[in-house]
């Protein structure tokens, strides 16, 4: 896990983004409890305003519930929703950077195609 | 009873020189407050007010709405620890420990043992034989441990090694998660305490220069990345905090928000947009020019 971040991109968005990696990477597991804001403050050394604002955005999408008093919880089927809005994105994230980028640099569709089964092939990349 | 705390029309003056000029503030209890400003800028004094250690020259200091200069039912309420002169306390620290106990109410003894071990402070030394850094760890214990509403922590860092800080930020923290009061913390080591203040107050020569919501604060600045030309065309005629430069590269930090039709702008320009610091801000804002009507 990063303790920096990126300057370009709004902190709260970036705290959002971390938990939802640790549900996607099973590293927190639905019904697991998430930590709280006090000890998310003391790691990231980020203000509480700005995790509360994090935290409540997975709140309002349903991905995290609060127990009062007890604490935060990752929801049932946290996991699928992320996936699924993963999926949404992934054209815009990663295909149609990647097509600009290719077309800069005069690789054709079919070069694309060969240069994954090559990725792919070798083992690479965590594939 | 509440513990809402408010500065109303306070003057003070010291002789002929004017340390304090119509402060006017409220803080809601409960909150980490952070009172920032250059040396000589008020922030002492208006703390010793707070404490009821002085009577404004003119105008009030209240928490609940009651006054709280010499008011007894006030005094055992707040706590202010700042850097004393330990030099001839020959008392040991757990004496320290006992008196505390004994006169602040809500004063949690075991809860002061437990700092004092994460502080590896000695109980069985006299306090005089302790080093700065130990001394003011022995502060921030009786501070913290006396959980007093209004608990007040002036500059009290001083002489701490960075470990010793982060304990004392860590423990602040989840203590005041356990047992929510307001907590006013005065420094200018602003950048590496900016996570801890929900609200900040700025003092400069004297004047209350601004109070905000930390996440407000932050939201008055932003840094505009891209190619040179696109970033001063884009710039031109904002209030400008710093500039850096690499190669073709220039990033501005620039004071003030962007309306949407900005937002778009820098878009177009390919400019990327970004955050700034609490440090730089503050730094921008109690620069010596007269830059006082910015912002109250």
């Amino acid at each position: 896990m990063s303790m920096s971040f990126d300057e370009h991109k709004p902190i709260f968005l970036q705290i959002k983004e971390r938990i939802e990696d640790q549900i996607v990477n099973d590293q927190l597991k639905e019904q697991d409890q998430i930590p709280s804001t006090t000890q998310l403050v003391n790691f990231y050394k980020i203000n509480h305003l700005t995790i509360s604002k994090g935290i409540s955005l997975l709140v309002d999408a349903g991905i995290i519930y609060k127990k009062r008093g007890v604490g935060m919880f990752v929801a049932e089927g946290a996991k699928q929703k992320l996936l699924e809005q993963r999926k949404d994105v992934f054209v815009d994230g990663y295909i149609l950077p990647m097509m600009q980028e290719a077309s800069k640099l005069g690789i054709t569709e079919k070069d694309i195609i060969a240069l994954m089964q090559q990725v792919k092939g070798s083992g690479g990349s965590g594939l | 009873m509440g513990f809402e705390t408010a500065f109303n029309q306070v003057n003070v003056t010291f002789g002929d020189f004017q340390a304090l000029k119509d402060i006017n503030f409220r803080l809601e209890e409960g909150k980490i407050v952070g009172l920032l400003g250059r040396n000589g800028a008020g922030k002492s004094t208006l703390l010793s007010l707070l404490a009821a250690y002085r009577k404004p020259s003119t105008g009030t200091v209240t928490i609940g709405g009651q006054e709280l200069f010499e008011n007894p039912l006030l005094m055992s309420q707040v706590t202010l620890s700042y850097n004393t002169d330990y030099s001839d306390e020959t008392d040991k620290v757990k004496d320290m420990l006992d008196a505390a106990a004994s006169y602040r109410s809500n004063f949690d003894r075991s809860y002061a043992e437990h700092l004092a071990e994460q502080f590896r402070l000695p109980l069985d030394k006299q306090i005089k034989e302790l080093s700065n850094g130990m001394k003011s760890a022995v502060n921030v214990m009786i501070g913290l441990a006396s959980r007093c509403p209004v608990t007040i922590f002036d500059e009290v860092y001083v002489g701490m090694d960075a470990p010793t800080r982060e304990i004392f930020y860590k423990e602040l923290l989840e203590d005041h998660a356990r047992h929510p009061r307001t907590i006013i913390l005065s420094t200018h080591l602003v950048s590496e305490m900016d996570y801890l203040f929900e609200e900040i107050i700025i003092l400069k020569k004297g004047r209350l220069l601004m109070q905000k919501r930390s996440d407000q604060f932050l939201e008055l600045g932003l840094s505009v990345t891209g190619a040179t030309q696109a970033v001063e065309q884009f710039v031109h005629g904002m209030k400008r905090l710093s500039t850096r430069q690499l190669g073709g590269t220039t990033s501005v930090r620039i004071y003030g928000e962007l309306s949407e039709a900005q937002h778009q702008e820098a878009r177009n320009l390919g400019l990327e947009l970004g955050n700034v610091s609490m440090q730089d801000l503050f730094i921008h804002l109690t620069e010596e020019e007269d830059n006082d009507a910015i912002e109250k």
